[in-house]
């Protein structure tokens, strides 16, 4: 067979949204890869320079729909540090619970993606049944289970509800059993080890160069977790460890994820033992100077977003950049796939962990 | 009472009754033309021919409904509940497929790409016809049974690659291309595993060898590793899941059958469960005694519970497993199932050699 240009997506049932990845194959393997992004773009920067700072809070929630939590507080902290605020301490315990909550959350929303590009239904209703419970946690706490609307300046919308850390040591304790389930399906399955490992492998050091972050980069073998660099909320006072893996490939990136998921319910635990009483919000300035420029980097499920916001004077942002780790992710697609079989797509970009809503913005 | 002198009585019967109508009104020419036994036999082969295809689909259509609640109950949900135990799920899908317009790409190689589907469901059919359900029940008794069996299962990924092919689309030349990939690796273990099953028995019937199992002992037991490559290599055959490669929903959208709408579709589902049961009716057949069993109810129905078991293994394989790529299913039936396969075919040649069988 010639060699020939074939289009997946932006209608396809591996993209997991809306984009392109067209692939090059010499008969089934692939030759050139070239993604195109961009299908679902909304203007959000645009959009937040029109609105008032509190206003942005649910539509930063839209910028990705698996892990809201996670954008919303990186738009909190963003204004919070141009404004100089100090967020109380509850609050502060408050949001590590709820990110490492999401960030569970995300990578089970992720396995479950993952298993059916596979081809596996059961890894996929497994993964679902397990982030139901931290939904119905997130339901519990704020009324919501997708965009939450949680986070706001200087501090969270309110206290936890009755019973918050019995909840939480409840779903915790049966999550853990769980990832037992999910470990002996998946790890000790020589089908799965068959399709992830030895595919789509990157190099830490092209990893580096490239700008990936996140479980993708500490596949790698990069050591590098925002968490534990520069921590933010109360990282900097928890036990945890960064996950990372050597090969490089979508066994380890598989890998990292697993057991980041094991490390997030270590740090809710400890957040929850420690958490201070005391108020949780404090009452924000509606304004913010003029030319006042402020930014935040967090270790988002994907990896490390990071907002920038210039102040007008008024209560409505100069200007609100955001940088999407997927975004840059997705331009390292080619290196990832050049040289594997069309079959080895899904296993590669499945590992991936693509978010169209926060890529295109 | 074995089926054809059931179907018999029921052709002699209609026969009698369209004669007596024919001879009150005085046409007794025709009156008695009916009754001679060529138009009974005739007669008798169409009744006998129906109950064997309806009873076959139905069968089949419940695999779909076996596959839907076994699937169920391993992913921790209830599957279908569409009526009664969800008994009515496949005639709903039925009716939906019915319904949808029937949309035909452009540009397609028009005939080819209607004979596809038509070739599936027509070998499918043929090989219902080819499998009996106990020592009198069935449509064919062919000394060949076994042969034919295998060089008809060989037909479909002709029709995939064609049907493939003609679609004029990039995805399903693909899925085509892999059906027939997929073909030159299971293959060559499948029939090796089969010629065992021969060498034991000494015949390509069906029935003479199911009643040689039943003389001695299950052929299971002997060749537990041909059983296996036969299993894994009947997997690949009727296109499951761990083996699904040529409508790998995930890359290849929905592999060669991505441009079929409609009832088409619906044909191509149904065609492939016939085939399921067609394989596991061989597997019982060859390996697991046929309709062997405590005689307190009828061998049909021992056969009828051995198929649905093999079936239940292999939705519980679906369950577990997921899909392979096509190098990987090269190196599985080359590298393993391979010199498995000759193994068992060596075990097979002694055994009979030394006069244990």
């Amino acid at each position: 067979m010639a060699e020939m240009w074939l289009n997946m997506g932006p209608q396809h049932p591996f993209t997991h949204g809306l984009w392109n990845l067209r692939v090059k194959l010499d008969g089934e393997t692939i030759v050139d890869a070239d993604p195109i992004v961009g299908y679902l773009h909304r203007g959000w920067e645009k959009l937040a320079e029109n609105r008032m700072y509190p206003q942005i809070i649910p539509m930063a929630d839209r910028l990705c729909y698996g892990a809201s939590m996670s954008w919303e507080h990186l738009y909190c902290n963003t204004i919070e540090n141009m404004m100089e605020l100090e967020v109380p301490d509850r609050a502060k315990y408050i949001r590590t619970i709820v990110l490492e909550a999401q960030r569970i959350g995300s990578h089970l929303m992720w396995l479950a993606a993952l298993g059916t590009d596979l081809g596996s239904y059961t890894i996929f209703l497994y993964s679902v049944r397990e982030r139901e419970l931290f939904l119905d946690l997130m339901q519990n706490l704020c009324g919501a289970r997708m965009t939450y609307n949680y986070c706001r300046i200087g501090g969270v919308r309110n206290d936890v509800p009755a019973n918050f850390e019995r909840d939480f040591d409840r779903v915790l304790t049966h999550f853990l059993n769980r990832m037992n389930d999910l470990e002996s399906l998946m790890d000790r399955s020589s089908v799965f080890r068959l399709r992830m490992e030895d595919t789509g492998v990157i190099s830490g050091e092209q990893a580096r160069n490239l700008g990936v972050t996140g479980p993708n980069l500490r596949g790698s073998g990069v050591e590098y977790d925002v968490r534990k660099d520069d921590p933010y909320e109360v990282y900097g006072d928890l036990d945890f460890r960064t996950c990372f893996e050597k090969e490089g490939d979508s066994f380890a990136r598989y890998r990292v994820r697993m057991d980041e998921m094991r490390e997030s319910c270590n740090i809710i635990r400890q957040a929850i033992k420690r958490m201070p009483k005391g108020p949780y919000r404090l009452k924000p300035p509606r304004n913010a100077p003029k030319g006042k420029t402020g930014w935040a980097h967090v270790e988002d499920p994907r990896g490390e977003g990071f907002m920038y916001v210039i102040g007008n004077g008024d209560d409505h942002p100069y200007r609100l950049k955001v940088r999407s780790p997927i975004f840059v992710t997705v331009s390292a697609a080619p290196v990832m796939l050049i040289g594997y079989k069309i079959a080895d797509v899904p296993a590669i970009m499945g590992s991936v962990d693509m978010c169209l809503g926060e890529t295109d913005r | 009472m074995s089926l054809y002198s059931f179907a018999y009585g029921l052709a002699l019967w209609i026969c009698e009754v369209i004669a007596w109508v024919f001879n009150t009104i005085g046409a007794t020419g025709i009156g008695g033309w009916l009754v001679t036994p060529g138009v009974v036999e005739f007669l008798q082969i169409i009744i006998v021919a129906l109950i064997v295809f309806i009873v076959g689909f139905l069968v089949s259509i419940t695999f779909i409904w076996e596959e839907r609640k076994v699937l169920g109950r391993l992913m921790d949900r209830r599957g279908t509940q569409v009526g009664f135990l969800g008994l009515f799920q496949n005639f709903a899908d039925g009716l939906k497929a019915f319904i949808k317009e029937i949309i035909i790409p452009k540009d397609v190689d028009k005939w080819v790409y209607d004979a596809a589907p038509v070739i599936l469901i027509g070998i499918s059919c043929f090989m219902i016809g080819l499998i009996p359900w106990g020592p009198d029940f069935y449509l064919a008794n062919l000394t060949n049974g076994v042969l034919l069996v295998f060089a008809a299962f060989s037909i479909a990924p002709f029709a995939i690659l064609i049907g493939g092919w003609a679609s004029n689309n990039k995805y399903t030349v693909m899925g085509g291309m892999r059906a027939a990939g997929q073909l030159i690796s299971y293959e060559v273990p499948l029939l090796l595993s089969v010629a065992s099953v021969v060498v034991l028995s000494g015949s390509l019937n069906f029935l003479v060898i199911v009643q040689q199992q039943q003389d001695s002992v299950w052929y299971i037991f002997p060749l537990i590793i041909g059983f296996i490559v036969f299993i894994v290599a009947l997997i690949a055959e009727i296109e499951r899941i761990p083996f699904d490669l040529p409508e790998a929903e995930a890359e290849l959208v929905e592999g060669w059958m991505t441009e079929y709408g409609g009832m088409r579709f619906g044909l191509v589902m149904l065609a492939e469960y016939v085939r399921a049961y067609v394989a596991c009716s061989i597997a019982v057949l060859l390996f697991l005694g046929g309709w062997s069993g405590p005689s307190f109810i009828w061998p049909e129905v021992w056969f009828l519970l051995k198929v649905f078991l093999l079936f239940a293994f292999f939705i519980w394989v679906r369950g577990a497993l997921l899909r392979v790529t096509t190098k990987q299913i090269l190196g599985i039936g080359w590298k393993r199932l391979m010199p498995l396969a000759l193994v068992n075919l060596g075990i097979a040649i002694a055994l009979r050699m030394t006069g244990v069988f």
